[in-house]
């Protein structure tokens, strides 16, 4: 037989790179603790666009917060509008868990009159990117009166047929004999989804939510075509506004937009693991 | 599906399920599927007068440059991307299969999954432009986001986005396959190579239609990137159809953006049967 790749080589090769896509956000971190002036000092070449190279230091000359306390406590637009990315990511959030879960529900476990070409289009409707479905949901929006109101952004997103997909396939995995079981005891159509449905999809709905958090935290493209009113643009849309001379701010601006991405990430890390593992299983 | 439906014999009474779907389905019509019948309507007519021209907008759009120069770079991105991320990504989980112990690893993977966008555009800044370190390494002076490599980029940043989050789905697939398969195999005097791609590979196709499917949908995020990074007209290889939809869209060129996003739909819808069907007949 072939000799294998011995272990330390691939487990030391497997953590070495997995430092190395973490690489980034350690940068991020180290550039938001440098300060203004030596910032400028680093930059200062893309200015002059002579044959000058940045500088980089992972550890900066005078650490400072002092671009946290700007943020914090000197930029109203940063408050206005993280508090703007909670509300939409909250409202999407409920939304979906009312919508999407029942829907899930219903594709998994009925078998109705076009069922299967029902789902066949959900998928398509989950694969079209933004831009193809932009014009429509532009037409009803403009129609409803709701273009440059928060619903503008929130009800598509609440629509969006992603989490129904990924949900689907836990609700699969839910046994017949548990469904048989609860309908000889009487339980209703309702009852069996709230009683043996969810606490069996529980992981996935979970993990779906997860994913619709991150993707909802972090959207552009919608609400930079269907917001005007920059009051009501989310966090994620502030980051491109710093232009590059205030990198430091730029680096601070991204820590903290990643922060709360990372508790919600570090909190529910193994749910979201193992809701990806369920999603990903053929049924 | 289909298969999937018999093997469980899921089969209870059939329209009850509809009042599950139904607040989903209203949105979805409402939203999507209703206002689509006058995005088809408008593509075509004149945008202008509303008059009735026939397949005139598709003719001019398929006829277009930009819309000739987007087609073809969205699809050699996929091309480019695709293959490398479901690779890459199952070589990792096969890595993790032979060593357990790195499991608790998987998380620096899938930090890149919270990175928004815009950090993300910071960040090649820093490594890519003229100042940036990669021409500090190589002692160059190039705007790579503004050459070739621009592409190269966008296919690179996708993968370090999703490469964490496609090997979690693989290993689902490769825990899925029962041990004894591949000892029986072992045992008959195989070795890991012929075992892969005897056993292991069949026993995944399942999971990759999935995982495809997944990953296309991811694809079409890197737009984010592309366009933060350098607006609505960046570097002509990474000029996605999404740029030209967008740029239809500012310039109210709603007569070629109507037949663009129907021609899309299809394309796309055409696509994701195909998958489907692919999986039907494969996955067992």
């Amino acid at each position: 037989m072939r000799k294998d790749i011995p272990r330390w080589l691939a487990g030391g090769f497997f953590i070495v790179l997995g430092a190395g896509i973490c690489l980034p956000v350690l940068m991020l971190v180290s550039g938001s603790l440098a300060d203004g002036l030596e910032w400028r000092q680093r930059t200062v070449c893309y200015l002059r666009d002579t044959q000058e190279y940045m500088v980089w230091r992972w550890i900066p000359d005078y650490p400072t917060l002092e671009h946290y306390k700007r943020l914090l406590f000197f930029s109203p637009a940063f408050f206005k509008l993280f508090w703007n990315s909670v509300g939409m990511t909250a409202g999407i959030l409920a939304g979906q868990l009312v919508v999407a879960v029942p829907a899930a529900w219903a594709f998994a476990v009925y078998r109705f009159r076009g069922r299967n070409v029902l789902f066949s289009l959900y998928v398509i409707l989950m694969l079209l990117p933004f831009q193809v479905t932009m014009l429509s949901k532009y037409l009803v929006l403009q129609d409803a009166g709701l273009m440059d109101t928060r619903w503008a952004v929130v009800l598509p997103a609440i629509f969006s047929t992603f989490p129904v997909f990924l949900i689907y396939r836990s609700f699969a995995a839910v046994p017949v004999e548990l469904l048989e079981a609860a309908r000889v005891d009487g339980a209703g159509e309702l009852q069996s989804f709230v009683r043996v449905g969810l606490p069996v999809a529980q992981g996935g709905v979970l993990a779906a939510m997860i994913l619709s958090f991150l993707e909802s935290w972090n959207m552009m493209e919608e609400p930079l075509t269907f917001l005007q009113d920059k009051s009501l643009w989310p966090l994620s849309l502030y980051l491109p506004e710093i232009a590059m001379d205030q990198a430091g701010y730029a680096c601070a601006a991204s820590v903290l937009t990643l922060t709360v991405s990372l508790f919600v990430f570090a909190i529910f890390h193994d749910a979201l693991e193992q809701g990806i593992i369920t999603s990903g299983l053929k049924i | 599906m289909e298969r999937g439906m018999r093997k469980s014999g899921k089969k209870r009474g059939g329209s009850r399920g509809l009042w599950f779907l139904a607040p989903s389905l209203l949105g979805v019509g409402y939203l999507v599927l209703f206002p689509t019948g006058d995005v088809l309507r408008r593509s075509f007519v004149t945008a202008l007068s509303g008059q009735w021209v026939g397949f005139a907008n598709y003719r001019s759009v398929l006829t277009n440059e930009a819309f000739r120069l987007a087609a073809g770079n969205t699809l050699r991105f996929l091309a480019l991307c695709l293959p490398l991320l479901l690779t890459g990504s199952l070589l990792l989980a096969l890595l993790i299969c032979r060593v357990p112990r790195l499991e608790r690893f998987k998380a620096l993977y899938l930090l890149p999954m919270a990175v928004p966008a815009a950090t993300v555009v910071l960040v090649w800044r820093l490594f890519f432009s003229r100042q940036g370190f990669l021409n500090v390494w190589l002692g160059t002076y190039v705007d790579f986001m503004g050459e070739r490599t621009a592409l190269f980029i966008l296919v690179g940043s996708y993968v370090w986005k999703n490469l964490g989050y496609t090997m979690v789905l693989w290993l689902a697939g490769l825990k899925a396959i029962p041990a004894e398969y591949t000892e029986a195999a072992r045992v008959d005097g195989a070795g890991r190579i012929r075992c892969f791609f005897r056993i292991i590979l069949p026993n995944l196709k399942g999971s990759a239609y999935t995982i495809t499917v997944l990953s296309m949908l991811n694809a079409f995020k890197s737009f984010r990137e592309a366009y933060l990074v350098s607006g609505a007209y960046p570097q002509r290889d990474i000029y996605l159809l999404q740029h030209l939809f967008q740029n239809w869209y500012t310039r109210l060129d709603m007569d070629k953006l109507a037949a663009g996003a129907i021609l899309m739909a299809l394309a796309l819808g055409a696509l994701s049967l195909l998958l489907q069907r692919l999986w039907d007949r494969t996955g067992e």
